[in-house]
């Protein structure tokens, strides 16, 4: 059995690729691009390292399906190891990445998207993907700026795309909480799905609230950035 | 505020010591103080000399933190809270069983990973816990004497806490700290793919895997982390590794009513497990508040639990403690953190 380094570097499938675009669109948020080598589903995420003896983190895609470039949405993390360094990549420079895999996958099918800050990254490759029809897509942020896609997202989702902003005001924006938006909410409907995407604490709170106004259990998954 | 001692391993210990101008035993000297012997503080170091014990004064503290609640349940399980550096409280549970005395230490205070099932992932992530905060909660209960078995069972995922995790493992196993055997320590997962490997390769603890059903799109209903990592690859990678005679490897499995505790998931999960020696943990569900989900019937356990004996797979009903103290929910740290914000 091999061993150390070399286990985990056989085990995780990784592949060096180079990078095509490394753009920071928001204050520290940055949308890392390659060039896509494989068929995926939007929803998927990728591993992503810059150093192929390092454990990978995992990223959804931020792309859609038939572009010629897989793309990462990722901010700065204070306490981060890997996401400082990405920050420093320029095109030309290798990462390694996995193929895509993942199950956090939508369909025709009325639904709504619930994210908050980069969670946003899956809902917009399905949207770049062409399914977007029949959803409602939910963002929540601390700051303005931290709506990212929102010109694309209004222009063609017009009033299925709410924007929630916890700490500043502007028209059209809901002044609050995902959290807060949803409890206002009296006819919320029962018999679709809910995908929601972003950290544990926005995702407990929204999945509880859900099952409180009576959509079952089995309609929400949930992707939980960790 | 100074830096603790307590929760350093050998190597730190030795270079904190030549960093003072200290012997490079004085490295040696302190871990056996620290956790071999039951003291609590540099002061009663009495074979350091008078000079060194200054200076490590100055600079640093022994560490030790007391719990500041304790609940005893009728069957005799106590939860101990214990305050973080951070202003937070983790729980720890000691289970008296016969002869045996188990430790369930938290590892993260609050929880990323959001399973549909538990209460401390209410709590959201709140913060790690360092080596000596996770060795703290063995080191300073006053069964610490009696401990038989320690299981990283509590609060938060180990292996996103992996460094502090791995540490507190070499303090508890190696000679220079508690000396304890790693078969008497089992670390559980969800299954985070690259700490579980890293784990593998670097302790010899048992590991148990929470898996809860064998069905892919329903523990992706129960347990967010099925997304990023699927337990066919968690299967896949323990599959590939050699546990030997003495390590352990167990699943967990809250069998909850007409969701997991069927035939078909019996069929399953031979079928998955197929290959490997491994026992499952069948635990019995005790619903928390605003969960829609329910714990299965006495008779459907046992059922589940014959049916997957008679296929080969040893399968045991973990018995429930402490449940009039919630002993192994997350409330007790939720309550006293709802508390101090409310406060």
């Amino acid at each position: 059995m091999p061993k150390g380094e070399e286990y985990l570097k056989t085990t995780l499938e990784l592949a060096e690729v180079t990078i095509t675009g490394n753009e920071e669109i928001s204050p520290g948020v940055y949308l890392l691009s390659w060039a896509r080598s494989h068929d995926f589903h939007p929803g998927m995420v990728v591993k992503v390292t810059d150093d192929p003896v390092l454990p990978p983190r995992i990223y959804s895609i931020c792309s859609g399906n038939d572009e010629e470039d897989i793309r990462v949405l990722f901010n700065i993390k204070e306490d981060g190891i890997l996401t400082p360094r990405l920050a420093g990549l320029i095109p030309g420079m290798k990462i390694w990445v996995s193929k895509p895999y993942g199950s956090f996958k939508d369909n025709q099918t009325p639904a709504w998207w619930i994210a908050t800050g980069t969670g946003i990254a899956p809902f917009y490759s399905m949207f770049r993907s062409g399914i977007s029809e029949n959803k409602t897509l939910i963002h929540g942020v601390r700051n303005l700026s931290q709506f990212y896609f929102e010109d694309e997202l209004e222009w063609a989702m017009g009033q299925r795309y709410v924007r929630c902003c916890a700490h500043e005001q502007s028209c059209n924006v809901f002044p609050g909480r995902v959290t807060q938006y949803l409890e206002e909410i009296n006819d919320l409907p029962t018999n679709i799905n809910y995908y929601l995407c972003g950290k544990a604490l926005m995702v407990v709170e929204v999945r509880d609230l859900l099952i409180a106004k009576g959509v079952p259990y089995e309609n929400i998954l949930a992707e939980i950035y960790f | 505020m100074k830096t603790a001692l307590f929760g350093k391993t050998l190597n730190e210990l030795t270079a904190l010591a030549l960093e003072l101008g200290l012997p490079k035993f004085t490295g040696k000297q302190m871990a056996e103080w620290l956790y071999q012997k039951d003291i609590a503080s540099i002061e009663e170091m009495t074979n350091l000399s008078k000079k060194a014990r200054e200076l490590l004064s100055d600079n640093y503290e022994f560490g030790l933190v007391d719990s500041t609640k304790v609940q005893e349940s009728v069957d005799g399980t106590k939860k101990y809270l214990f305050p973080t550096a951070q202003g937070k409280f983790i729980e720890t549970a000691m289970i008296p069983d016969d002869d045996r005395k188990t430790v369930c230490v938290s590892s993260q205070v609050g929880c990323k990973m959001g399973c549909l099932f538990c209460m401390t992932g209410k709590q959201g992530f709140q913060g790690q816990l360092t080596a000596g905060e996770i060795v703290n909660q063995i080191r300073n209960i006053p069964e610490r004497h009696e401990i038989t078995n320690i299981v990283y069972m509590g609060m938060g995922e180990p292996f996103d806490n992996l460094q502090e995790v791995l540490k507190s493992l070499e303090i508890l196993t190696s000679d220079w700290g508690f000396a304890m055997s790693p078969r008497r320590i089992t670390v559980s997962t969800i299954g985070i793919v690259p700490g579980m490997l890293t784990f593998l390769q670097n302790s010899e603890a048992h590991l148990a895997v929470s898996m809860h059903t064998p069905f892919d799109d329903e523990r992706e209903k129960l347990m967010p982390v099925q997304i990023a990592y699927p337990l066919s690859e968690v299967i896949r990678e323990i599959k590939s590794w050699d546990f030997g005679r003495q390590r352990r490897i167990s699943f967990e499995y809250i069998v909850f009513k007409g969701l997991n505790d069927s035939p078909r998931h019996v069929r399953e999960l031979v079928q998955i497990l197929n290959g490997i020696k491994c026992r499952i943990n069948l635990i019995r569900f005790h619903p928390i508040p605003g969960t829609p989900l329910e714990g299965t019937d006495e008779n459907t356990l046992q059922k589940f639990k014959e049916q997957l004996n008679d296929k080969g797979i040893l399968t045991t009903i973990r018995a429930s403690r402490g449940l009039d103290i919630y002993a192994a929910c997350g409330l007790l740290s939720t309550k006293e953190i709802v508390g101090k914000e409310q406060s």
